[in-house]
């Protein structure tokens, strides 16, 4: 069975987590007031399984590594600055509306066409990436429905490892309840597979692979096809910030035993 | 008119259904009085005849999927029974819980089905309708969700309400047939990370750290590691005092991704931390009905895994930390080494290991 893969991660583009966050009304719906200004970042989740992609052709010659976004272009623009210097690979752009509010059925249908038509793309290697859900609408369904439109039949959500074994079939860790993975046995790709954190840290920055990516993903942003996205029948009631602002107590006057005292009886009480 | 059906599974003995389950049950089961609609349950599940006996909501329609092929989770046959489930009920609203078995596969059964999917549903509502709530961007962003298209699958995340799958009667099953492509993917078992890293320092197992049912959550910050009065770090120390706290009071642990990252880079920080401790932006949203944060600076990416934390107070060494920004019931200014060693003490008196 094949060793080499191609992997295509599906990442899209979230405001900074330090950002404050306010609703808007927006020409097509709900949005983020001034999103378009807000410093953003590579989807967090998606951003670990595109290290992992990464590693993973890294290690397996001959595999290809292709990231597939749907964002504004000129997002796209400013996060590729930063993204190309962590990782090798080849950009699919497409350019769509950001934010957390576009329904997820469209979306997954502007992403699956797009992958469906990457040239040179073997399905039988294909090896779907993205995180297991995004920072924006974080509902976990877009990967597995653009898993699902293009025919794969194994799915694998909250993965922290893969091991490719020696016959090309993979063992896969998913997270579920309590704390605990799922171990699996797939027979190989394709597969796709909805990374929670994995296990690599962040890769550093690499000047040398940035100049190398950046030749192909400025050709690749300006060619990027513009989609709608259809709302399929979704329609926002409303949209808001939930107030939960506490009154704090700060307590600074209390020795280290009279703290104790007092948190042993909060633990304790029903 | 609206028809409801309510997808569960049970839980990992195979013995009864899983809590999430019968509180989709509980929900639907309200749903479907409000709407004035037929109730249908079905269950994919080895054997669901076991359950025939006592099951809830009498007076729903039961279908169930079972046999050996769906005694664990995979995506391939859940997939293909939950749709064959969803093609012999003729549902409009499919409910399910928000598990990992589920959350898995609904949104391709949703495709298959030719509806439509939303997840992470906090509660139902609506005025002659169904109106859902859910998150956005991590809890930050609270939204009222409609659809007009059906069938509409909604995986929901919401409280239990016992009282409304409490009563249980036998109940008739219905089979459904299912016929499944051939098996790709093999569930070879469980797995805790926790285990695999004692085994791998050559210790014995320990007790998981990660317990959704605790009433408590504690959090671990990076303060832990970090230089203490005495100039020193006290990393071993840390790790001992956060362990016996974790074992006396019987809390779930959590920590904050500064202090598991510092674990992924390979700097030797309390080992028994994966990521799957971490609470927060990037992490898991607990639902305990206090928490205690410590050595932890109360950032907006890690509070917002609090969201559904009921009771919240704070041992920091800071006194303009975060938590004392509203985000906390009570802020103690103190040193969570002294505090903790304390605490340990007291709750070790009461509750000897």
């Amino acid at each position: 069975m094949a060793k080499s893969f191609h992997i295509v991660v599906c990442a899209g583009i979230v405001p900074d987590p330090l950002q404050t966050l306010e609703p808007a009304t927006g020409p097509t719906g709900p949005a983020i007031k001034n999103e378009m200004l807000l410093p953003a970042i590579l989807d967090p989740w998606a951003a670990c399984a595109l290290y992992e992609a990464a590693k993973l052709a890294q290690e397996h010659p001959g595999s290809r590594v292709w990231l597939v976004s749907l964002a504004p272009k000129a997002k796209l623009q400013q996060l590729m600055m930063n993204v190309a210097q962590k990782a090798a690979f080849e950009l699919v752009a497409i350019d769509g509306p950001i934010g957390g509010f576009a329904d997820a059925h469209g979306t997954a249908a502007a992403l699956a066409e797009s992958i469906g038509a990457i040239p040179g793309l073997d399905r039988s290697k294909l090896l779907l990436f993205g995180g297991w859900e995004s920072a924006t609408r974080g509902a976990g369904v877009t990967l597995q429905l653009v898993g699902e439109r293009l025919g794969i039949a194994d799915q694998f959500q909250g993965v922290d490892r893969i091991d490719i074994l020696d016959d090309g079939s993979f063992e896969v860790l998913e997270r579920v309840e309590g704390g605990r993975h799922q171990a699996s046995i797939c027979a190989g790709a394709p597969a796709v597979l909805g990374w929670a954190t994995g296990s690599l840290p962040e890769p550093r920055n690499n000047p040398q692979l940035g100049m190398a990516n950046m030749r192909t993903l400025m050709p690749a942003i300006q060619r990027a096809r513009t989609v709608a996205i259809d709302a399929n029948g979704l329609h926002y009631v409303s949209t808001s910030v939930p107030t939960q602002q506490r009154a704090t107590r700060v307590v600074k006057d209390l020795s280290p035993d009279e703290i104790a005292h007092e948190l042993a009886e909060w633990i304790g009480a029903e | 008119m609206e028809s409801v059906l309510v997808l569960t599974h049970c839980d990992e003995a195979g013995a009864t259904l899983s809590k999430g389950s019968l509180a989709a049950i509980g929900a639907g089961k309200q749903l479907a009085g409000r709407l004035g609609s037929p109730l249908a349950i079905g269950i994919v599940d080895e054997d669901s005849e076991k359950l025939a006996a006592n099951l809830p909501a009498p007076g729903a329609r039961w279908l169930a999927v079972s046999g050996e092929a769906f005694a664990q989770p995979r995506f391939a046959s859940d997939a293909a029974a939950c749709a064959a489930i969803c093609r012999a009920a003729q549902a409009t609203i499919i409910l399910a819980p928000q598990s990992s078995r589920f959350a898995r596969v609904l949104a391709a059964v949703a495709h298959r089905m030719n509806g439509r999917i939303d997840t992470h549903i906090a509660s139902m509502g609506g005025a002659g309708g169904l109106d859902a709530t859910r998150w956005h961007y991590r809890q930050r962003i609270e939204a009222v969700i409609r659809r007009g298209s059906r069938p509409w699958f909604l995986l929901y995340d919401g409280a239990a309400d016992a009282s409304n799958a409490a009563e249980t009667a036998p109940a008739h099953i219905e089979r459904v047939a299912v016929e499944l492509p051939p098996p790709r993917t093999t569930v070879t078992g469980m797995r805790s990370p926790e285990q695999a890293a004692a085994g791998a320092q050559g210790g014995s197992p320990r007790l998981g750290t990660i317990r959704p049912d605790a009433k408590l959550l504690l959090v671990a910050g990076a303060g832990w590691t970090k230089k203490q009065p005495d100039g020193k770090i006290h990393t071993a120390e840390a790790g001992d005092l956060i362990l016996r706290f974790v074992q006396v009071s019987g809390a779930s642990l959590g920590s904050s991704k500064s202090l598991v990252d510092q674990s992924g880079e390979g700097n030797s920080v309390l080992p028994f931390l994966t990521h799957l401790n971490q609470v927060g932006q990037t992490g898991a949203t607990p639902r305990h009905r206090k928490g205690l944060a410590t050595c932890c600076h109360g950032e907006e990416p890690h509070v917002v895994g609090w969201r559904f934390i009921g009771e919240r107070r704070a041992v920091s060494l800071d006194p303009n930390c975060g938590w004392t920004r509203g985000k906390a019931d009570v802020v103690y200014i103190a040193d969570a080494f002294q505090v903790l060693a304390r605490l340990n003490s007291l709750l070790g008196q009461s509750r000897p290991l």
